[in-house]
């Protein structure tokens, strides 16, 4: 059963067309990861999806609902975790859930019973009458995915939910949204940490300059896309090995800065070679959906 | 939705002013001081200082008179506070506007319910001069518990106005114009300080149009013991700012915020 679909769905900018006419379905229970890079049009997606801005063309469902239309009810079953925390800095921890609960109709009571629930799963227990300002990052953000979670939503949407955390702030939101998952919950989420998708969602799809240009499971991308192997190489001579054994061994090379890419199926003759070249350093390791991402998407930067 | 549509008045409003009523109350006795100083400053300061220089004005002591324009004019100060910069803050800083909107409330639901907030607090700052007024015995009269009445239509009128403003603020330094061309030549020319027929035809005109002068008009004769003429149609003049200042709130915070 979806619990979002989205048919051919368009909004301009100023002329520019930002979400190019985009499909998807999200069945229940699922994990979804948009990926893009900046611009790319992942943002301007999920605030279509929660009718928070009206599409020039298209149409969503949520929850069974069609949004705009009828994008409060259907937001009433679902949870957000946005980009940029915008908790309340006036309140403590507990208020915090409290005062959002409320934004949902729950009763005073409802929320209190639930409250304790949410601390624990957060790990803020101990910080439940603690003002805002002195939260970490992570103790923020997953206050943050508590409050998401007052109405025991079905649908979680995240949009970037570990950008500007340490490894272990972003290992303990990854090792919660699992147990979310494992619970029954469908997650919505889009991030630049190819590591995060991979390790999270079953699906996902690439998104740029507004549409999806591939989609399938992290596995199947990587399979469908690159070659299974890469050979990372850099220092003194890289240019002139590069132009020389490199084009004639690899299926192909990506230049970027002073490091080459070299992708194969075959990496044994490329080693060879390599072994060799005393002043080049070099790194093997298996494709992974970074690979894919900037195959797809380019390696110039986006600002 | 369409962007000119009339706003949708819903109870749907109340979490979120129950929201901005619990960071009042935390700070709520030096808040309720901070709104009292200055109005008191004014009308003991002018109302005694200048006060004891003058014949009666409009036929009481001065700082009778002085005290009716007080208290519509720091009515008018708190709402339009409340609306430009705490709002602006919350939805432009704090970015807690964006948080309600992920729930199921929509934008219409927050900005009505900023409205009735910067009324409410107004209401608490104009009760509070009240009070002073009625305990220096300026006021003795029993229909000057009228203007209790009167001001949630004031709180309402100037909380709207300033929501306009602030939906096309792009930093705080914006309120500083809506302060010097409107505020500052309200509390002049609509009769807080003096008689609005001491002023020129030109300026008696220009204030006939603004809404502190049919505040002033309706406050004044009550805390004096008299009903005030006209009060109906000046009732009506507030409510029609208030009406517009909603209304023009509502499109132009969908237009920058639902793009």
């Amino acid at each position: 059963m979806a619990v979002l679909a989205a048919h051919d769905l368009r909004k301009f900018y100023g002329g520019e067309e930002v979400v190019a006419g985009v499909n998807f379905g999200i069945a229940s229970g699922e994990c979804f990861g948009l990926l893009g890079p900046n611009g790319a049009g992942k943002t301007t997606t999920l605030r279509l999806c929660l009718g928070l801005t009206d599409p020039d063309g298209g149409s969503v469902e949520l929850m069974q609902r069609p949004v705009p239309g009828e994008a409060r009810p259907a937001r009433a079953r679902v949870g957000v975790v946005p980009q940029m925390d915008n908790l309340d800095p006036d309140f403590t921890v507990s208020e915090n859930l409290l005062v959002y609960g409320r934004y949902f109709g729950l009763s005073e009571r409802a929320i209190r019973e639930r409250i304790p629930e949410l601390l624990g799963f957060a790990g803020l227990t101990a910080r439940a009458r603690s003002r805002i300002q002195t939260l970490s990052g992570g103790m923020k953000r997953r206050l943050t995915l508590a409050r998401a979670l007052i109405n025991d939503p079905d649908l979680l949407f995240m949009d970037e939910p570990t950008t500007g955390l340490d490894p272990q702030a972003r290992h303990l939101i990854w090792e919660r949204l699992k147990q979310l998952l494992a619970g029954g919950k469908t997650i919505v989420l889009t991030t630049h940490f190819m590591e995060e998708a991979e390790r999270l969602c079953a699906r996902l799809a690439i998104m740029d300059r507004g549409r999806f240009i591939t989609e399938g499971s992290p596995r199947e991308l990587i399979l469908r896309h690159i070659e299974p192997h890469v050979i990372e190489v850099h220092g003194d001579g890289v240019a002139h090995w590069a132009d020389g054994d490199a084009v004639r061994l690899a299926s192909r090379l990506e230049k970027s800065g002073d490091t080459v890419f070299c992708y194969a199926a075959d990496p044994a003759p490329l080693l060879a070679s390599l072994a060799n070249q005393g002043e080049l350093r070099y790194l093997h390791r298996p494709a992974n959906l970074e690979d894919v991402f900037l195959k797809l998407t380019g390696r110039e930067l986006r600002d | 939705m369409h962007i000119f549509a009339p706003p949708s008045m819903s109870l749907r409003f109340v979490p979120v002013w129950r929201r901005n009523l619990l960071v009042w109350r935390k700070l709520a006795i030096p808040s309720i001081l901070g709104n009292l100083a200055d109005p008191l400053i004014y009308v003991l300061g002018l109302g005694y200082g200048l006060g004891s220089m003058l014949p009666e004005v409009g036929g009481v002591p001065y700082i009778a008179f002085l005290a009716a324009g007080m208290v519509c004019s720091s009515t008018m100060n708190s709402a339009t506070f409340e609306a430009m910069y705490s709002a602006f803050s919350r939805m432009h800083v704090q970015r807690t506007w964006d948080a309600i909107m992920n729930a199921p409330l929509d934008l219409d639901d927050v900005v009505l319910a900023e409205l009735a907030w910067a009324a409410s607090k107004s209401v608490l700052s104009g009760v509070a001069i009240l009070a002073v007024v009625w305990l220096l015995g300026l006021s003795g009269s029993v229909l000057s518990l009228w203007v209790i009445a009167l001001l949630p239509l004031i709180g309402l009128t100037f909380g709207a106005l300033a929501l306009a403003v602030t939906a096309m603020a792009r930093s705080y330094d914006f309120f500083m114009y809506y302060f010097t061309l409107l505020i500052t030549p309200m509390n002049l020319l609509c009769g807080v300080f003096f008689p609005v027929e001491q002023l020129p035809a030109t300026f008696q005109a220009i204030a006939a149009f603004l809404p502190l002068t049919h505040a002033v008009a309706i406050a004044r004769p009550l805390l004096l013991g008299q009903i005030p003429p006209d009060a109906v149609l000046h009732a009506l003049v507030l409510l029609a700012y208030a009406a517009a200042g909603f209304y023009a709130a509502t499109v132009l915070f969908r237009r920058r915020l639902l793009k």
